[in-house]
């Protein structure tokens, strides 16, 4: 009887005791939040080994894009502690370091002799300074990102369509490279019958909730000659943003959504542009980098079947491209900062970006991206490589949200409800982003 | 019975409780049972305005709260009044408010009239027509979004079928001047059923022997109708418009659902600006005097409203 008892107190307390360990782990557990999406899932893998080295669990939070900003932006506003590390959108940063919700980095980079020179100088600028072209980091740059296109390699190699191109349009069917070829092989698949189903150019942004139309007009309008601001004169945006050039790049983008986009395509974005591509339903497709590797993964349209190009020159050969991604930061309300910044200079580990970008995640570190085997690791390694070479960003000002509500509803308004000119459209965003910048006492 | 327990219960206070409460007068004791009601209301319905009403006279953002809050004076109210976007917004929403209460009322009274005639199986198709009020919008927003979709909807193609248009040419949600007819028709079929509700019940409610003295007099159906049933009917159908104006004056989750506000800002109703201004935009006093803008509004319409309501009762 009397051991009995003792083998009951004992595991009792075994089992208290294995309870308080776990609950200690647990407090220690760190949130990193995020948007939902392939990448997301890869840096569930890939934080396992972070668990593994340090004993420091994760827990994620991840929420779809269309209430990404939203959710996360109402959680820093609000001073809340869910997130101890947030991978944030690159227009927040300056809002996020403005307002404090970031925690500045250059000290502990000093000490942990993390070098931005280390990263692709365009996703340094883009996801880590605020001020821009300031050595003042708020995050490390995490998932680089930016958009182009995907192709059907298959439909584009096909003797008898390449034979009808040719004809009709003097040049070879192949990826363009101008964004006039590009209309050119949209308005030539358009209404198609292949495998008798009728399928239609390209699937472009058009969405109007959060950010669609701006980046996808902006991929057109930026190598069509469009500024934000006077390069030496900084807010003054009349002649720049509404510029002959940009005029005509708006334009070009309303053309190409009135010829060539499926039916009804007038609200999409990411998703619905994945959708719009894995059912076979567009011949282009434009959308960010990481919606690569899930396609190129598909049954149906990857493999052999999709093809990658840059987005294409505008008419005075200038080419750029819109950029997307974000960089890892510390949230300043989080009670763990320090294990937080554990997994920064973890993640940061040269061999941890390699793992990185082998699970599907776009690693910005230079030693990644400029192996000699990194351009044919994988068939979109190079289309990548050389996008993030030619990007620009949106406004990442403090007031970035207002800035991209007014590009979403004058966009929107032109290229989609078809209402007023071009440049109205343009005229009436330099004056809404005036505004904006007077309210902040910019101008 | 009673008295046994109220002595029980009686007895079992505890002496200080019991002598405190006996200082206490009814009204005393009234005032003590409903104040937690009242600070709740309080917390969460007349703080928020009288807080929405003082940030509406400021520049505040509520993503800066480290900014120095200015004093704006009407200038946001200004703003609100000049700015010909939100004039047009509530434009869109006039127009959406006009044509949901005049289909939902027309096509509610209707059924009404059609059901309160008690055929066989009444009561079935009462239930039928009552199922879409049942469900959440979310997933009718959701499902007619698919019903609508060009390619694969069947909204679409029934249209085809009866007008022999392409199907991918019915662009319900793309087209400028269909989307608008998109929402409407939804709200429509999802609310039309709660306004013939209140019409049944209007119906119902009157007299047999009205009828059967009009009957006497050798009153026409259509007499009695406009004469009997339209008349009486009409405090109740007062009602109904007075829930549904309300209603979808504020209108957001069908429009939110269905098309965004899109295309471009064709569908952008009062209530999807305000959201964009204040929760998008962040700009909290800017929104807040707008809120309070539509706020008057309604308030003042509802006003004016539930007067002519009661000069209708009254006759």
């Amino acid at each position: 009887m009397k051991s009995t008892l003792k083998l009951a107190l004992g595991l009792a307390s075994a089992a208290l005791a294995s309870t308080a360990v776990s609950n200690a782990a647990h407090a220690e557990d760190l949130t990193l939040c995020w948007a939902a999406w392939d990448p997301a899932n890869a840096l569930v893998e890939l934080s396992k080994d972070f668990t593994k080295e340090t004993g420091i669990g994760m827990k994620f939070e991840f929420v779809p894009w269309t209430n990404y900003a939203d959710r996360f932006l109402n959680e820093l506003n609000s001073h809340g502690k869910l997130c101890d590390l947030i991978i944030g959108d690159s227009q927040w940063i300056g809002g996020a370091a403005e307002n404090g919700h970031y925690v500045k980095l250059n000290d502990f980079f000093d000490k942990e002799k993390i070098s931005m020179d280390d990263f692709v100088p365009a996703t340094v600028v883009g996801y880590s300074e605020w001020p821009k072209n300031t050595p003042n980091y708020w995050a490390l740059p995490a998932m680089g990102d930016v958009v182009g296109w995907t192709y059907r390699k298959d439909w584009f190699s096909r003797p008898e369509l390449q034979k009808e191109f040719k004809e009709k349009y003097g040049w070879d069917l192949a990826p363009p490279t101008t964004f006039d070829q590009l209309k050119q092989i949209a308005e030539f698949f358009q209404k198609r019958q292949i495998d008798g189903k009728t399928v239609y150019g390209a699937s472009i942004y058009t969405e109007r909730g959060s950010e669609g139309i701006t980046m996808g007009a902006m991929d057109v309008l930026y190598s069509y000659g469009f500024q934000y601001e006077n390069p030496k004169k900084p807010y003054e945006m009349d002649g720049f943003v509404n510029s002959e050039k940009s005029v005509k790049g708006l334009e070009f983008y309303k053309a190409l959504y009135d010829c060539c986009t499926p039916p009804g395509a007038s609200n999409s974005y990411m998703g619905e542009g994945v959708d719009a591509f894995k059912s076979g339903q567009v011949a282009m497709h434009m959308n960010f980098a990481f919606t690569w590797p899930g396609l190129q993964k598909d049954e149906n349209v990857g493999g052999d079947k999709i093809g990658y190009f840059v987005n294409p020159k505008g008419p005075d050969g200038n080419q750029f491209a819109q950029l997307g991604g974000q960089g890892i930061s510390v949230v300043s309300y989080s009670d763990k900062q320090e294990s937080a910044l554990k997994y920064i200079k973890w993640f940061a580990n040269k061999d941890v970006q390699a793992k990185w970008w082998t699970l599907g995640g776009y690693s910005c570190l230079n030693s990644v991206v400029k192996d000699p085997k990194f351009p044919s690791s994988q068939p979109y390694a190079q289309a990548f490589l050389d996008s993030m070479a030619i990007v620009k960003d949106f406004w990442a000002e403090p007031s970035y949200a207002p800035l991209l509500q007014a590009s979403q509803k004058r966009f929107h308004d032109y290229v989609v409800a078809g209402q007023g000119s071009p440049k109205d459209a343009l005229d009436g965003l330099v004056k809404d982003w005036t505004q904006i910048f007077q309210d902040d006492g910019k101008m | 019975m009673l008295n046994r327990t109220a002595d029980n219960v009686a007895r079992a206070t505890p002496e200080p409780l019991a002598k405190r409460i006996r200082g206490i007068s009814d009204k005393g004791l009234a005032w003590l049972f409903i104040s937690p009601t009242i600070l709740l209301l309080l917390a969460i319905n007349i703080f928020p305005l009288f807080w929405a009403i003082y940030l509406s006279f400021t520049n505040y953002r509520a993503n800066r709260p480290n900014e120095v809050v200015k004093n704006l004076g009407l200038s946001n109210y200004r703003r609100i009044l000049g700015d010909q976007d939100i004039w047009i917004a509530m434009q869109t929403t006039a127009h959406f408010v006009f044509w949901t209460i005049l289909l939902q009322t027309v096509i509610g009274f209707t059924l009404a009239w059609l059901i309160d005639r008690k055929f066989r199986g009444h009561a079935f198709w009462t239930t039928i027509i009552l199922v879409p009020m049942m469900l959440s919008p979310a997933v009718v927003g959701n499902f007619w979004r698919f019903l609508y979709e060009p390619q694969i909807g069947l909204f679409a193609y029934a249209v085809s079928f009866l007008s022999g248009i392409p199907p991918t040419n019915v662009q319900m949600l793309s087209n400028v001047e269909l989307a608008p007819w998109a929402i409407i028709i939804v709200d429509t079929w999802m609310w039309t059923p709660y306004v013939m509700l209140i019409c049944l019940a209007g119906l119902r409610s009157i007299p047999e022997y009205i009828y059967e003295a009009a009957e006497v007099d050798r009153a026409s159906n259509w007499r009695q109708f406009w004469s009997i049933t339209l008349p009486m009917a009409l405090p109740f159908i007062m009602l109904a418009v007075l829930f549904r104006g309300i209603e979808n004056f504020k209108m957001f989750d069908m429009v939110n659902l269905l098309t965004g506000g899109g295309p471009g800002s064709t569908t952008e109703v009062a209530s999807i600006t305000l959201k964009r201004q204040a929760f998008e935009s962040w700009r909290t006093g800017y929104s807040s005097a707008f809120a309070i803008i539509l706020f008057v509004a309604v308030f003042g319409l509802a006003n004016i409203y539930v007067k002519a309501l009661n000069k209708v009762k009254q006759r």
